[in-house]
Parts: C-alpha cells; structure tokens; sequence
C-alpha cells in the first residue's frame, strides 16, 4: 500500500483551507480491509468514517476465516486523492486490521453486488418484468399470482439499471448487499 | 503452570510485571475487588485524586515526564465519563496511558443497571484502542496487550473495561512473557531510500530548517541527543511546535524559539523561507501552518513520523520517512557522517545572517511597567530564580500558556508539560501532581491562568494529602484572558463571559486547603514573593495579580500566513479578515 504519493497541494482537510474546494476531483475506491473478527471492530471502522467526516458509499461485513477469527469489510468511498489516502492510512493504524487493499488502484478487480427485488403487477407489465430479468439473466426466487421477487447479481451499475426497468413495471422493493469484490488473478 | 487467582489479582499481578508503580484513581462500586487487591500489597502506590478527571492528567504528568505509561483505575458509570477529557486530550497529544475501568457485571450489561455505560463505546473515540473482558481468562493477556498498545508506534490512551463478574471469578494468570499481544507491530525503520534522499536534499539546501515536535520526546531521550547531534554538526537552524520544546535546548546556538501562532518573528519567517524543512516527530497542526496554501511555499519537506497518517495530512511532503524518530535519525546522522559531513556551509551562513536580522526584531518585546507585573516579565523572573534547578513545568491552557512557552527555557525533553492539541483548561494542576510523584525531589511549578487553575483546584486536597511540594504559580489576569484578546481582535471589543467575577481569595483558599498562599501584585515584590514559594517545602498557590489587559504577541491571526504575522505594536482591531473570523 503506497499512503504517501500524494499531488501537491492536496489540502482539503484543513480548517486553514480556503481554496476552492471543487477543484479536486472525486473518485470512487474500493477498499477490502482485514480485520480481527472482534465485537466493536465495525463500529470502530464506521466511527472512524462519521467521525472524520468521509464517505461510505457501501459497506460489507462477513467473517471470512473462522478459525483465525478474520472478517472482511468492503468499503465504497469517494474522495479526492488526498482524503483517500488518509482513510487508507487510518484504517491501517487501527490496532485489529490487518490489511487493506485499495482494489481500484491495485491492479484488475471483479465487483459484483447480489439485490433482490420485488415486483407487484399483473397481465402486460408481469410479463414484462419477467422478459426484462431474463435479459439480466435475473432468478425468480419467489412468486406468487401477483408478484416476483427476483435475486440479480452484478457490478452496482447492473443492479441499478435493473431497478431503473422494473420500477415502472411494478416495483415495490429492493434489498442489495452493497459491493463485495476481489482482486483479478493471484 | 501458576494457580488460579481471581480477575483482581490477576490485574494487579499484570501491572507489576509490566513494571507498574504508581496507579492514578478513585474507588467505587464497580471496582471494589480491585481496591481490594491494592489494600493488601505493597509494590504498587495508589494516589487517590479528588476527581477522575484529575487522575488522568496526573497520570499524564507522570508519563510525560517519565516516558513510562501513566496508569488510571476508575469506577463504571460516571467514573468512566469522568475520565474522558484526559484520555481525548492523551490522544491529542500521544500519551501513553492504561486506563482500567469497572464495568456492571457481564450478565447486567445491556440493562440500564446502575452506574452502567457503554463505555467502551464512548471511548472507542478517545483512544488508540479498548477491551471489554467478558472473560477472566483473558484478562491477563489483554492487560498486557493494552500496555503494548499504549507504548508501541505512536503511543496513546487505552482502556480496559472489566465487569465486576470478571474480577470476582477465577483464572490461570499469564505472564507478560507467555502473553498474546496480537499482531500490532508498527514499523519502526525508516526506508533506506527516503533516508538517502533526505540526506542529498540537506547536503544540499541553502536555506534549511528543522522543525520538530513532541514525536521527538515520544521516542525517548536517545532521539533527543541525536537531534542535537544533527542539528550541531550541521550548523542549520532548529524550530520546534509547542510539544517539543525541550528536545534541543533553548541555550543551544541554532534554537530560533518556539513557531506556530504565538511562535517568534524569526521561526515562522524561517518557516516561510527555507527551501528546506525537515519535519522530525511534528505533525503539521494548523496552530502551527497557519494559512495552508500559503504555508512555506519554496521548501522541499522531508517529514519523519512513526504515525503514517500524519504524513500528507495537512500539508504534501516531498520525502515521506515512517518510522520511530531515533531508529530514523539514527540511520540518517549515520548516513550524512558516513558521505563527510557535507552541507553548503557558506549558504547556510548567509541563511543565519538573514535570520539574526529577523531575530533583531526582538519580537517578544514587551512595554515594561514599574506599578504593574505583567505577566511576560513575572515568567521572566521566575526562569531567573529557577534556572539551573531540577524543574519540571505544567501549564493550564490560555495566554499564560504561551507566555510560559515563549519565556521560559527548556533545557531536557520531559521537563514541559502543557496541554497541546485538545487545550484542556484544568490540565496542569492535576499534571503537575503526576510529575512530583514521578520526580519527588524536583521542583515541579504549574503555570496557571486563575480561570483555567480553578477547573481542577479540588486536587490542591490530593497535594496536600501526598505533601507534594507542587507550585501553583496562577497569572491572575481576573480574565479568560486568550478569550478576551480574541474578542478584542475579532468581535469589536465586546467581551461577552471573558472576566473571572466572584474569584475566590487564592491565599485563603490555599489555607482552607492546609497549603501555603503567597500574593503579589507589585513588580518590586516579585523576586522576594517567588523566592519565598520556592523555599517554602510543601504546597504553594501563588496568586500574581497580572496586568489584565496584555495580549500575547507575536500572533498569526487566523487565516493568514507566516509572513502576515502580528507583532505587538501594528496589532490594530479588523486584522482578521470574515474568512479568518469562522477558524479556531
Ligand atoms: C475546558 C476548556 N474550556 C474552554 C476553553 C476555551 N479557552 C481557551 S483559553 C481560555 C481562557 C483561559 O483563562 P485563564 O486560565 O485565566 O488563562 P489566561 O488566558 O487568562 O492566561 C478559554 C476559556 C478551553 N481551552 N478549555
Ligand atoms: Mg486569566
């Protein structure tokens, strides 16, 4: 993990900064961060988050390694450069991680995120919805005469064009994972 | 393989083996075992405070001083949220604390029982890292991880919550030895690369500077005698933030004073000016940067933390070194000696040149007074009477803080112990009880403000009750006086809440509480007034009747840039722009 290549002038943490704030671009990172298997350690991580003000655009907890007590927690943040580097440098100074991974700079990656989605309607649209989740290769996982609940795994944007779809076609709602993701290759 | 003991002794067998002697604290409910265990031995002192508050700045005092973790012991409930400012102001600051609190028993926890909080919880914010024991047999193990913590990489505050169940039941004790301290190992060398490039850089500079802080005492006394090392055999000119004074003398020849908002004319323009600037255990605070974009805008900066978070925090480092500050100085004295030595010598002798001019602006200057003691010059006679002691000084926060930072002179690290980056008001009293019980024989003197010295006074009864010969020397203004040159400098002159009204009588105070009281408040008196404190052997409150009205200059007015700083005369209302009025 390189913390500490950072552009000039990366200032927007301070409260002595009174630049023009939109000049930094934002950018979305994904970070896989190893941590002991602990009570508290997501509180910690998200306090972390809240308290020094950066961005969770997702998150996921599972434990990975039982025997050696290990969880993962994926993250989706924004920020510019500078902030991202300085969330990558806290979270790596929290006594129980162990690891993080940004997965976006860190060569290839594969995302996926798992939702599931409810549908109500009947005749036309019923069909409708169910031709649609074909096209997204979607599972039927529950039906009855008049609704669906379909599971549809892929990258965050697949899942948000299949809601986008199925919203006018009966769409009442919808229960996603966040973004669980891996590094390509070994 | 030992017997079983119960959770108590097991936490008092733990803080034994990890060399523990003194233990800061206040009884009740949750940890009665604990007390318990403490009545019926001997190896271990406990100090008991007058509130928990005070514990943890005492325990403080005690660690800055010493450089050995400060240990707390509190009850549950509201021993726990008592304790809080100290732990917040230690992370602030990278003290190294064990904080052991009790906790309801484990079956209650949950249930609103009485005296129980989450504390865990709130303070998962406050320190480096907490434990709830739900199980005696790990308690061992997780005290010895909590001294671990608390000292290794850049130190801190820990906390250690042990329900009442926990110290009752039984458990095979484990040594510190045989302990399983997880895998916190932070890096302690720097990257040979950076080093290099750190060392070209500076033979190379024309303008250089050092400016270090408190990360340089935090390494210990072997990272102070390298930088003086380093700083003496390469002639450049040393800086330091409000936590490193001490590292590097003050009477040494290349000590420019103390930067940063109330630092001098001649540190903050050589801050602005060099080309560059190796940050040494300092973290770039905005009390010290000031104006971010215009912060020392021609300088290469090398920076040397064992925290990687505070590299490119605030300000971009051009050759970022994570490691501990004596391991890196080490390797990097080691370097520049081993390629001979070299700096641009003629240079850095023109560089000094520009600097003595700046240093002739003389810009703690103070208009002196024969009816009234102004507060610079009450610090000035006390440096004069105590120079050359064993001295250890605490301050309370406020412009009797700077002014202290600004006059006295501070020839060893651990001998200055001020509250930096929380500025707890309330801090030094308690501290300076940690430093004498560290230190018995010293002369310890907390610097106070009267406002801030009676947010902690109920401690004069722990000084009083451990004869600790602390010297409470209060620079009675009658006003919160920083607040006050705030408002004087950016609200028009409206004082709203900045006086000390209904102030009590210090030297009757100092009777009641079965101490001595010494009051001045003539110039001519003042000598004789100190001598007297310092020859009187137990407790004295001091109460110096201070000009009310003086502000601390120089002053980096919010928003603005080292080269826009204030010095006394041009100090006019309407400096600090809209934009440097929202800043702290
Ligand atoms: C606990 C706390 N509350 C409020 C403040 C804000 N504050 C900073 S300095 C100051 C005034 C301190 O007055 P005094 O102790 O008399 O010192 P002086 O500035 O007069 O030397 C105040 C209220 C603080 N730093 N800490
Ligand atoms: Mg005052």
């Amino acid at each position: 993990m390189n913390a500490l290549n950072i552009k000039r002038g990366s200032t927007s943490h301070s409260a002595y900064d009174l630049r023009n704030r939109f000049e930094e671009r934002l950018e979305r990172h994904v970070l896989a961060v190893i941590v002991d298997n602990e009570s508290g350690v997501l509180a910690r991580v998200i306090g972390l988050f809240s308290g020094r003000g950066y961005n969770i655009e997702s998150l996921t907890v599972a434990e990975i390694d039982h025997l050696g007590h290990r969880s993962r927690i994926t993250i989706v943040t924004t920020g510019t450069p500078a902030v991202i580097e300085q969330i990558k440098a806290q979270l790596s100074r929290m006594v129980p991680v162990h690891d993080v991974h940004d997965l976006t700079v860190e060569g290839p990656s594969v995302e996926r995120e798992l939702a599931l989605i409810k549908v109500a309607g009947t005749g036309e649209k019923r069909v409708e919805a169910l031709r649609t989740a074909d096209i997204f290769r979607a599972k039927v996982v529950d039906t009855t005469l008049e609704s669906f609940v379909f599971e549809i795994t892929g990258t965050s944007e697949k899942v948000d064009a299949f809601c986008d779809l199925m919203r006018p076609l009966g769409l009442v709602e919808v229960a996603r994972t966040g973004v669980a993701a891996i590094a390509r290759g070994v | 393989m030992s017997r079983p003991m119960t959770g108590a002794q097991i936490v008092i067998k733990a803080l034994k083996d990890q060399g523990v002697d003194t233990i800061f604290g206040y009884p009740g409910g949750a940890v009665l075992p604990i007390y318990d265990e403490i009545f019926q031995q001997s190896d271990i002192r406990h100090i008991l405070v007058r509130h928990e508050q005070g514990a943890v700045h005492a325990a403080e005092g005690y660690a800055r001083s010493t450089g050995r973790p400060g240990v707390v012991l509190v009850t549950s409930g509201p021993g726990a949220t008592n304790a809080i400012t100290g732990m917040t102001d230690a992370l602030m600051d990278s003290v190294p604390l064990v904080v052991l609190s009790g906790q309801v028993p484990t079956f209650m926890i949950g249930n609103d029982a009485f005296q129980e909080a989450d504390t865990v919880g709130i303070t998962r914010p406050c320190t480096k890292h907490n434990w709830l024991v739900r199980d005696t047999a790990d308690l061992a193990d997780i005290i010895h991880q909590a001294f671990h913590v608390a000292t290794q990489g850049r130190p801190g505050p820990v906390l250690v919550d042990i329900p009442k169940d926990v110290q009752f039941a039984t458990a095979r004790y484990r040594a510190k030895t045989e302990a399983r301290t997880g895998h916190y190992q932070p890096r302690r060398k720097g990257d040979p690369e950076a080093i290099l490039a750190a060392v070209e850089a500076l033979e190379q500079a024309e303008r250089p500077l050092f400016y270090t802080g408190g990360g340089v005492i935090n390494s210990g006394p072997e990272a102070s005698a390298l930088l003086r090392r380093f700083v003496d055999g390469t002639g450049f000119p040393i800086t330091s933030t409000l936590m490193g004074l001490g590292a590097y003398p003050a009477s040494g020849r290349s000590w420019i004073g103390m930067l940063g908002m109330h630092g001098t004319y001649e540190a903050n323009w050589a801050m602005h000016d060099c080309d560059l600037m190796l940050a040494i255990g300092a973290r770039f605070d905005d009390r010290i940067t000031g104006r971010i974009d215009a912060f020392s805008p021609q300088s290469l900066k090398v920076q040397v933390d064992i925290d990687p978070s505070s590299i490119n925090k605030n300000i971009h480092v051009d050759v970022p070194i994570v490691g501990d500050v004596a391991t890196v100085l080490g390797e990097m004295v080691a370097l520049w000696e081993e390629r001979g030595r070299r700096t641009k010598s003629e240079a850095v002798a023109k560089w000094w040149e520009t600097i003595t001019k700046w240093q002739a602006r003389n810009c703690l200057a103070y208009r002196p007074s024969e009816t009234s003691i102004k507060p610079q010059y009450a610090l000035e006679r006390l440096e004069a009477l105590t120079k050359g002691a064993d001295r250890y000084i605490t301050t309370e926060v406020g412009q009797h803080q700077m002014w202290a930072a600004q006059f006295l002179g501070f020839e060893e690290p651990n001998r200055w112990m001020t509250s930096g980056g929380l500025g707890t008001m309330g801090y030094g009293l308690p501290a300076s009880i940690g430093v004498q019980i560290a230190h018995p024989e010293a002369l310890v003197i907390n610097v106070a403000g009267e406002a801030s010295w009676l947010m902690n006074m109920q401690e004069m009864g722990t000084a009083v009750q451990y004869r600790l010969p602390v010297k409470q020397f209060i620079l009675n203004n009658e006003r919160l006086g920083m607040v006050r040159q705030w408002q004087e400098l950016l609200h028009g002159e409206r004082y709203s809440s900045s006086w000390s009204e209904a102030l009590p009588d210090f030297v009757k105070l100092a009777e009641a509480f079965g101490c001595k009281g010494i009051r001045c408040e003539n110039p001519a008196d003042l000598d004789d007034a100190i001598r007297e404190m310092l020859d009187y052997p137990g407790p004295v409150i001091f109460d110096c009747l201070v000009e009310k009205h003086e502000n601390c200059f120089p002053m980096i007015p919010s928003g603005k840039a080292h080269n826009e700083m204030l010095l006394g005369e041009d100090a006019t209302q309407g400096v600090i722009g809209k934009s440097g009025a929202v800043l702290v």
